[in-house]
């Protein structure tokens, strides 16, 4: 069958438009079939049914119920975002400083949590954290309480939980960064007098953050439009925006009011890349050595 | 300043043992460095070099041994905490930061305030001849300015003493030795202690008041550069600073150092040399003999002879390759210009040197 090699898999080459275009469509088809399209639908219907208006847009922030949970949303979205970034850290720099068993043992730590279920991660979490789970028998039997902790359904346990399975958003990046950085920036400054501290502030930390803002960046998104973790370890009080949307589908059947929320975190999704882009472009000048 | 005057700039290592692993990675080398002087630390790559420079520096925890510097023991103490310059073979300049930045920042460390430190990091950019490059970032500089850039930054806060790990490895030939003149010059200017890793001879030897011959962790041999050239101590010195040819053969009767033997050669005949070494009766011997020592004459039928094979001209110099009569291949250089003998390959001559030039070890 093979009469010449084929030319796309000649390495260094650039392809024309048209090529690009056909090697890209069978993706953008299913990307424009099972993604744009339902999506494109939802909003049409947000602002066009029963008639053009912003009427279903106006509701979402009227109402403080909703309204509450935009709020909590975006707060929960950061909090997880901030723990995932703590937890994160260190795991990515002693990935970055190991080699052999315990660079696999680390990453396999890292990455298969990655590769199951949410959903069984998240049952996991409420095994640990219900009236007589693993925590509260812990904490009986230590003394720290009388009676069990009410730890699930709270917003603790839903940040805690959703940090958990976010985390290797974080860790990777973080790590491919900190790879990045040879050791002698961090030798060159601590001959030139920084302590270990201002050698973290001064130089590892501005050369790592392209990778930390991507992390949070990712954890943030996901974290928006989570809808799992939350809708299960979450009760009424926890409620997301993700949840809200479902709600509004499922049980109130509210189509167009359900596609203005969508496209509200719409909105939100794409202000946030925005700003995260800027701020990783003003790094961008760094360059390499 | 810690200028020549002072003991600031002075550094001792005493007994230093460091090992990897089974390996002695640095065994047993002492050895002095008095203030304002440049010294090369020369070897190839796994004789100990940069582990002890790592070590003065505060990378390394010897195994054994101290290191001194200004007389105060300082071999536990934190790299930041040591006061020395360093700069490193790459990846020096930080990348984030403006090449003012990078110069200015180890005074920020030192709590030096703004004005301050932006006017001296001037003044230490302008003594490395970067004077306009100030709000450059490091990628946007060439190889050889951010060595500068990295010196100055090194040199900003007068420490007593300036490490340097193979600085000038990564520049082409060319820059490589007008740096090193240049950095020769700056160390004499402001009369600052240098330590200077480097697997090159000729750098080493240009550069340098004294040379510490390292290999396979030991101190081979600690001498001003004519020193180790002329009168090479140990074989490996010999072979491994400047070129040299071997002629290995044995001893008829035991020598003491520096006397004149006669060195039966394996292929036959007899080598005048002196021992550069206590040399045992009966053992083998290599005759060290630098290729410009040895004078070719035209062959008139006494002496040694031998056969020229090839002879590559290189403008300033003929070199060329003979075989001696027991089959011995050896290099002699001919200098240009000065009216002596060029034999074509495949004639024949007579070889002839001063028996102090040839210097036999054990072998």
């Amino acid at each position: 069958m093979s009469r010449r090699p084929s030319r796309f898999l000649l390495g260094g080459r650039r392809y024309s438009p048209a090529a690009s275009l056909l090697l890209a469509a069978p993706f953008l088809l299913l990307v424009a079939v099972i993604f744009i399209l339902p999506l494109a639908t939802l909003l049409h219907e947000s602002l066009f049914v029963p008639a053009p208006t912003t009427a279903h847009y106006a509701r979402a922030f009227a109402e403080p119920v909703y309204l509450r949970v935009m709020l909590r949303t975006l707060r929960i979205a950061a909090l997880v975002t901030a723990l995932a970034l703590l937890l994160a850290w260190p795991v990515a720099w002693a990935m970055s400083r190991s080699r052999g068993l315990g660079l696999a043992l680390l990453g396999a730590a890292v990455l298969l949590p990655l590769w199951t279920s949410v959903l069984v991660r998240t049952y996991a979490w409420m095994v640990l954290l219900q009236r007589n789970g693993v925590v509260n028998q812990l904490l009986l039997q230590a003394g720290l309480a009388d009676a069990p902790v009410r730890l699930l359904y709270t917003e603790g346990a839903v940040v805690l939980a959703m940090a958990h399975v976010l985390l290797p958003f974080m860790v990777l990046p973080i790590y491919s960064a900190l790879k990045g950085i040879p050791e002698e920036y961090s030798r060159a400054a601590r001959m030139l007098g920084a302590s270990a501290w201002s050698t973290f502030r001064e130089v590892t930390w501005p050369l790592a953050l392209p990778g930390v803002t991507s992390g949070c960046l990712m954890v943030f998104l996901l974290a928006l439009g989570f809808f799992v973790t939350p809708a299960l370890i979450g009760g009424p009080q926890q409620m997301m925006i993700a949840t809200l949307v479902s709600q509004q589908v499922r049980e109130m059947l509210d189509w167009p009011f359900a596609g203005a929320l969508v496209g509200i975190l719409l909105v939100f999704v794409l202000a946030v890349t925005i700003a995260f882009k800027r701020a990783v472009r003003l790094d961008r000048f760094v360059g390499s050595a | 300043m810690g200028g020549p005057d002072g003991m600031q700039g002075r550094v001792a290592v005493q007994g230093l043992v460091k090992r990897f692993g089974p390996v002695n990675a640095v065994d047993h080398v002492s050895l002095e460095v008095s203030s304002g002087e440049f010294l090369a630390l020369l070897g190839p790559s796994g004789s100990g070099k940069t582990t002890i420079l790592m070590a003065i520096a505060g990378f390394e925890y010897p195994d054994e041994g101290r290191i001194l510097i200004g007389g105060e023991e300082v071999t536990w103490a934190p790299p930041n905490r040591r006061n020395l310059g360093m700069v490193f073979q790459r990846y020096t300049l930080f990348p984030h930061m403006s090449v003012l930045e990078n110069i200015a920042f180890p005074l920020k460390m030192r709590g030096v305030g703004r004005a301050e430190r932006e006017e001296r990091a001037r003044a230490a950019l302008a003594t490395v001849r970067l004077g306009q490059m100030g709000g450059r970032k490091p990628a946007q500089l060439s190889g050889g300015q951010q060595q500068r850039v990295a010196i100055a930054r090194a040199i900003v806060y007068r420490p007593r003493v300036l490490l340097m790990d193979e600085p000038l490895s990564a520049l082409d030939k060319n820059l490589r030795e007008e740096m090193q003149i240049e950095i020769k010059h700056l160390q004499r200017e402001i009369g600052i202690t240098v330590i200077f890793v480097t697997h090159d001879q000729t750098e080493a030897l240009t550069m340098a008041d004294r040379v510490a011959v390292l290999d396979h962790g030991r101190l081979q041999q600690l001498g001003a550069p004519r020193e180790l050239y002329e009168a090479p101590e140990t074989v490996f010195v010999a072979g491994f600073v400047g070129e040299t040819n071997f002629c290995e053969g044995r001893l008829a009767r035991p020598a003491a150092r520096g006397e004149a033997v006669m060195v039966a050669l394996d292929g036959g005949g007899t080598m005048p040399a002196i021992a550069a070494q206590a040399l045992p009766a009966g053992g083998r011997i290599k005759v060290a003999l630098r290729p410009e020592r040895l004078r070719v004459l035209p062959a008139d039928g006494e002496g040694g002879t031998a056969r020229v094979t090839e002879a590559i001209y290189a403008g300033n110099a003929t070199t060329l390759m003979l075989e001696g009569q027991g089959g011995q291949r050896l290099r002699a250089r001919v200098p240009a210009g000065a009216g002596l003998h060029e034999p074509r390959p495949g004639e024949a001559v007579r070889l002839s040197w001063q028996p102090a030039d040839a210097r036999a070890f054990p072998a």
